[in-house]
């Protein structure tokens, strides 16, 4: 083996070790301008973000690299003044915290079932389950606009939670369903035949032993449900709407609102972020778990 | 599902589930233990999935109102109205485009950045913006490509770049100051009456722009000296803010415009040309004497104002260009998981056996990967399909109908002040048509894990 590598090794000409030296170079400097290029658009939102509106309009964000004294939280100060900005901050907060923790427990409670207990027709259920993983919420908007219309929850923080708990589901049982499926059988069996009920097995021993999939699974519901605007459009009014749906609102006259809408996204892009960097780790597998394994 | 980074996960081709198929417990479950915990569940999925693609495709058949029956009408609408049906074509459009740009892009990134120490540090980068919602994307790369260069990135890169390779005007919107000698003629440019003396220094004034605009940092004008036999003269600002001065005359504190290309004319031809200095002065040589002074019009064409990126031709490919933005990072992660699996072995011997590292990657390493490439790609056609924000937020007004989606037409029929729930219900249903083949599969495939 080491005798096939040097003379391998040996084989590389000087030439060629230059070659690819500099081909080496010629990476780095291309991953760097493409790591640049993804940067920069959002960097420019966040410089904008800290100028003043008149520099705003006079000029472009990159200006500041020669006038850094134009930096300011004006912007922010002026924004979290907005009573319906911060509202709509609030709603953001009131939406995804119980549309993540609903769709958490019964999810699984659900993956748990459909894992670990046997009963007629599980496979047939879970099936269907899967099915709906590709269902468009597009197909919803329509008929629960109605139908929430009629039972008096359309336009309400209640409305846009339900719509998220039905659309999160299907992820959840499947992600959980799975990852349940792994925690031995011999574990179970023995809490069982120690007299354990359901409720306590699941409690006590799946919950623990779930938690990697349970995180995963809260940050992905957490971020779709923060990050949403669709559903928010359509299924909130003015008292109702998340920070989303407040922005989309300063949209059509964009130059004009750059002041309003830097901040805004940038407010709205915090908490996504911080989760993102904190558990980048659950994020990734999680991404897997929906995809490849 | 449009921002939705877990249906991203959720919504594409499944991976294989555990192998561990739950066996047979010894004691078994009461069936009224498991329907307490699936019941939860089963409910909210029956209201508020299931029972919605009933009703979808219902209220499909049934006009705006939901009175009248109407058949398949609506559905035949959707490739009959003209609006519909460029958001047809666009949708091909995307998912044609959008899912490779994204899988091409992710497949470069995963497979250079193995190469460089700081290749997490990269991939964090462009994976980061998965975090992000397409409300914020929207806002991010509408600022990008805002038309005016002197706001957004794009088009001020484009003009850098177009004005280092092209003479760039020097007063867009200058004119002669009325009861000047120069008239206009022709093109743009601007000609005096009179001839142009040896010795008698010429007066230019231009006025149409505010003083305080003008490029650079202007000097004060100065009138012109006389020349010998050469011939001179001044071109400048002939207004000053707060008013005052002569017309016609170099007054204190009027600026300078330097750069202006002055031409000497006689029957037609040009004899001389020269710029004006910092001071607004310039000097012909002798030949010009007696001639025609010109300013041609390319000091005065409108200035290159880079590319309408959200006009009607390019909104499309400038919104996939932030879609790609978003989902690069997705496809380049997956991809990334997918080569760590690959047996190194395979590519070493096929670099032993004098392969080059472009076929090694053409003839081995994409064939290794092709169901990681197919998983990512499904994946992001679904997502593609329902596109909705994205569009919604980075097409102005004027280029929306040009932007025009299936996902953006169904909000637009349904809730945009139309109020047809009939159209907007079938291409509801259209959309679910589209992934049906992917639910299938999805399904198909359970099945046959469960079966091994």
């Amino acid at each position: 083996m080491t005798a096939l590598d040097t003379s391998v090794r040996a084989k590389r000409s000087l030439a060629a070790r230059i070659a690819s030296g500099a081909a080496g170079g010629a990476l780095r400097a291309f991953l760097l301008v493409v790591g640049l290029f993804w940067l920069v658009p959002t960097f420019g939102l966040l410089v904008s973000s800290f100028r003043d509106p008149t520099d705003i309009a006079a000029s472009g964000w990159w200006k500041v690299f020669t006038a850094p004294a134009q930096l300011t939280t004006k912007s922010y100060q002026s924004l979290l003044e907005k009573d319906e900005i911060t509202h709509a901050l609030f709603n953001t907060i009131w939406i995804t915290v119980p549309a993540t923790l609903l769709v958490v427990i019964i999810g699984s409670m659900a993956g748990y079932a459909f894992a670990c207990m046997d009963f007629k027709g599980r496979d047939g259920w879970f099936m269907a389950v899967v099915g709906l993983l590709v269902v468009p919420v597009q197909v919803a908007l329509i008929p629960l606009s109605e139908l929430f219309g009629k039972i008096g929850i359309f336009g309400s923080i209640i409305g846009v939670i339900l719509f998220h708990v039905g659309f999160g589901l299907p992820f959840a049982i499947f992600l959980l369903r799975n990852f349940f499926a792994e925690i031995p059988r011999e574990l179970l069996e023995a809490a069982r035949l120690d007299g354990a009920g359901e409720a306590r097995l699941f409690a006590t021993v799946v919950l623990p032993l779930g938690g990697p999939a349970i995180a995963s699974l809260g940050i992905f519901q957490f971020l779709w449900v923060w990050n949403d605007m669709l559903v928010a459009l359509i299924f909130s009014d003015s008292g109702s709407q998340p920070l989303t749906v407040a922005l989309q609102q300063q949209v059509r006259q964009f130059s004009g609102n750059i002041e309003i809408l830097a901040p805004g996204a940038f407010i709205s892009m915090v908490i996504p972020l911080a989760v993102f960097f904190a558990f980048q780790r659950q994020f990734v597998s999680g991404v897997m778990a929906g995809a490849v394994k | 599902m449009s921002s939705s980074v877990a249906k991203a996960g959720g919504a594409g081709a499944l991976p294989p589930a555990p192998s561990a198929t739950p066996r047979k417990s010894v004691i078994g479950t009461r069936p009224w233990v498991a329907a307490l915990f699936l019941l939860p569940a089963l409910v909210l999925l029956g209201a508020l999935v299931v029972y919605p693609i009933g009703y979808s495709v219902w209220r499909s058949l049934y006009d705006s109102g939901g009175s009248h029956f109407v058949g398949v009408d609506n559905y035949v609408d959707i490739f009959r109205d003209d609006q519909t049906l460029i958001a047809v074509r666009n949708t091909a459009i995307w998912v044609a485009v959008a899912p490779a740009l994204c899988t091409a892009l992710g497949l470069i990134f995963a497979v250079l950045t193995e190469r460089v120490r700081w290749g997490t540090a990269f991939k964090l980068i462009v994976f980061m913006p998965m975090a992000i919602s397409m409300l914020a994307a929207g806002i991010i790369f509408r600022l990008v490509y805002e038309q005016d260069p002197n706001q957004g990135a794009a088009n001020a890169i484009v003009t850098s770049v177009h004005d280092a390779f092209t003479d760039a005007s020097v007063y867009p919107k200058a004119r002669p100051a009325i009861g000047s000698d120069l008239k206009a003629s022709g093109g743009g440019s601007f000609t005096t009456k009179r001839t142009a003396q040896a010795g008698t220094p010429a007066f230019l004034p231009l006025v149409g722009i505010a003083p305080d605009k003008v490029p650079g940092s202007p000097q004060d004008a100065k009138a012109a000296s006389t020349g010998g036999d050469k011939v001179t003269g001044t071109v400048w600002l002939d207004f000053k803010l707060g008013g005052g001065g002569t017309k016609g005359a170099v007054d204190a504190g009027e600026k300078a415009l330097k750069g202006v290309k002055v031409e000497a004319v006689r029957g037609g031809k040009v004899v001389a040309s020269t710029t004006s200095g910092a001071d607004g002065t310039f000097t012909l040589p002798k030949a010009a004497d007696g001639a025609q002074l010109r300013l041609p019009g390319s000091n005065f064409a409108t200035a290159y104002n880079g590319v309408e990126w959200l006009g009607p031709a390019l909104v499309t490919p400038s919104i996939i260009g932030a879609y790609a933005w978003m989902w690069a990072g997705f496809a380049m992660v997956l991809i990334a998981a997918g080569l760590a699996g690959i047996d190194r072995n395979l590519l070493e011997a096929a670099r032993v056996d004098g392969a080059n590292e472009w076929q090694v990657f053409r003839k081995v390493t994409v064939p290794l990967l092709a169901p990681v490439l197919t998983v990512v790609l499904v994946t992001l056609m679904i997502n593609v399909m329902k596109i909705f924000d994205l569009i919604y937020i980075i097409a102005p007004q004027p280029s929306q109908d040009d932007a025009n989606v299936l996902a953006l037409q169904l909000f637009l029929s349904a809730f945009g002040g139309q109020g047809n729930f009939g159209a907007g219900s079938a291409i509801g249903v259209l959309l679910l048509l589209l992934v049906l083949p992917v639910m299938w599969v999805n399904i198909r495939r359970l099945r046959k894990e469960r079966q091994r």
